[in-house]
């Protein structure tokens, strides 16, 4: 079972596999993505308390969700790759850097242009605003410890410490910031709450979170292999590859 | 919903297709970044593994 | 037997510590000064009226201490990976992380220390009353020795990039995020009069989870950035 694994965690077979693979990824991401946005827009019924305003709610939050999962699959993969010592995971983290730091500032802006409408200000730190700008502030921090090294293999392996100290950290920021803004608002419920959504509005949020995991699977196939590629130091096996 | 409501989104038009057209435009930026950064380090490689044939010559 | 060696080596990089500090006392006098100075920011860019600083002392003191425990902690792991003591740790078969601790312990002492004797201080100067003192002490022992420990962290990462202490702070600041909240609301909250146990016992449950995490992540990151 082990030579299967590290087969598969060959570059070139992994490069192939890869390349395969991202279609089926793609396409669906596709389908998925504007079908959410055309269920989100359309046919959802229309909120009685924030209007139409509300349908920002369906690429916000799957945003926001992605920034979180992606993070955490980042730090899996560093996790990995520094244990077992496995190149592949540590592209894969490389590869998630961006992707995931895209859809956190998604969340940011989003999250900032609903605000507007719904309470006033383009800005407000809210508990799950404040947590994802905390979170950007990690991606940014990881992508710049990366970039700040020369020799890949260092970068590989120091981002990486970097990663699982702030997935180690994360629940602890959550937690700590949640409190944090409690203590202004006690009893009332955080501004970004879904509390209880009628299931037919909430549909198109589920397609969108589909739709999005597919994106990052596709998005993550093709950097993956560019990342593999530039870690190898004799692709001679690329010539019989497209 | 005619063509006209739709787009002006109860007055939060504005709001509204600034996010999705935010969303839009990341997604597309990933789109092509993801597919650049193979293509580049796709050239890349075949520059390193040239240069590699033609210095054992 | 080879725990003996183990803490005597560990007191020994102790003592050697503090012994090269005590004859580059300018480098653990500017944190200090440093923290002095930028306490005395926020009054100049806000408002002379001490009623109105005390609403942000608490606040303002933590960010301050923050500021300038990052600004010294550049120069934990520098000299001794520059000069090759740390290739030789790494390579002596000691188990780093005690090492490291024990360099960390030093360093705190001589960088952390001195920020939290002069905080009621500071504190008095920007409005916090007298009760507060106790909290405001606790809280700093306890935010600086974990800012330590993180730093170190931090440190040991970008100890051979260039212009490392920028990216030092960018890394090492969102960690410290809930160390600052707990810590400046503690102070808050004995200001108000309420008691501030609550995020005291969370500042001290997240120094006890640094102490535990803090070395084995410190010498992971030493091996990668002396291994070259």
């Amino acid at each position: 079972m082990w030579t299967w694994f590290h087969k598969l965690a060959s570059p070139p077979h992994a490069y192939r596999i890869l390349g395969r693979l991202a279609p089926w990824f793609g396409w669906p991401a596709l389908v998925l993505i504007l079908t959410a946005a055309y269920w989100g827009l359309v046919r959802a019924p229309t909120d009685y308390q924030q209007g139409d305003a509300f349908r920002i709610l369906y690429v916000h939050a799957p945003a926001a969700w992605m920034s979180m999962f992606i993070y955490v699959s980042m730090a899996i993969a560093a996790g990995v790759g520094l244990i077992w010592r496995i190149k592949l995971a540590h592209a894969a983290a490389a590869a998630s850097a961006p992707i995931g730091a895209s859809f956190t500032f998604l969340a940011l802006a989003t999250g900032s242009i609903w605000g507007k409408p719904m309470w006033g200000t383009w800005w407000v730190w809210d508990a799950r605003l404040t947590s994802e700008l905390i979170l950007f502030f990690l991606y940014l921090g990881y992508m710049a410890l990366r970039a700040s090294f020369d020799d890949p293999q260092r970068a590989d392996r120091a981002s990486a410490v970097l990663a699982i100290v702030g997935v180690i950290n994360v629940p602890i920021i959550h937690y700590s910031v949640e409190w944090w803004s409690t203590l202004h608002q006690p009893a009332s419920v955080t501004k970004f709450d879904k509390p209880s959504i009628a299931l037919p509005m909430l549909i198109p949020l589920f397609i969108m979170i589909a739709g999005y995991q597919f994106y990052y699977g596709w998005a993550l196939c093709r950097r993956l292999r560019g990342e593999i590629l530039s870690r190898e130091r004799k692709a001679t096996w690329l010539d019989k590859d497209s | 919903m005619d063509l006209k409501e739709f787009l002006h989104m109860g007055g939060y038009a504005g709001f509204v297709w600034t996010a999705y057209g935010l969303t839009t435009l990341i997604l597309v930026a990933n789109w092509w970044a993801a597919r650049r950064k193979e293509a580049v380090e796709l050239i890349d490689a075949r520059r390193r593994v040239r240069f590699q044939k033609e210095s054992r010559q | 037997m080879a725990r003996q060696a183990l803490g005597k080596a560990a007191m020994l990089v102790f003592q050697r510590d503090l012994t090269l500090a005590w004859r580059r006392w300018d480098e653990v006098t500017q944190p200090l000064i440093f923290y002095v100075v930028v306490t005395t920011l926020f009054p100049l860019a806000t408002t002379p009226d001490l009623s109105q600083l005390r609403v942000i002392s608490g606040g303002v003191i933590w960010v301050a201490a923050l500021l300038s425990s990052l600004l010294a902690l550049e120069s934990l792991f520098r000299t001794d990976v520059e000069d090759g003591t740390m290739e030789q740790w790494v390579l002596s078969g000691q188990p780093l992380g005690w090492l490291l601790l024990s360099k960390v312990a030093s360093h705190w002492m001589l960088t952390g220390l001195p920020l939290v004797v002069i905080s009621p201080i500071v504190g008095t100067a920007l409005g916090l009353p007298y009760e507060a003192w106790g909290t405001l002490i606790v809280s700093l022992l306890l935010g600086t020795a974990t800012l330590s420990l993180l730093g170190g962290i931090g440190a040991a990462l970008t100890v051979g990039v260039r212009r490392g202490s920028v990216l030092l702070s960018l890394l090492v600041l969102p960690l410290a995020m809930p160390l600052l909240i707990f810590g400046a609301r503690a102070v808050t909250m004995r200001m108000d009069g309420d008691s501030p146990a609550g995020p005291l016992q969370l500042l001290a449950a997240i120094f006890f989870l640094a102490l535990s995490l803090g070395p084995l992540a410190m010498s992971a990151a030493i091996r990668i950035s002396v291994e070259s």
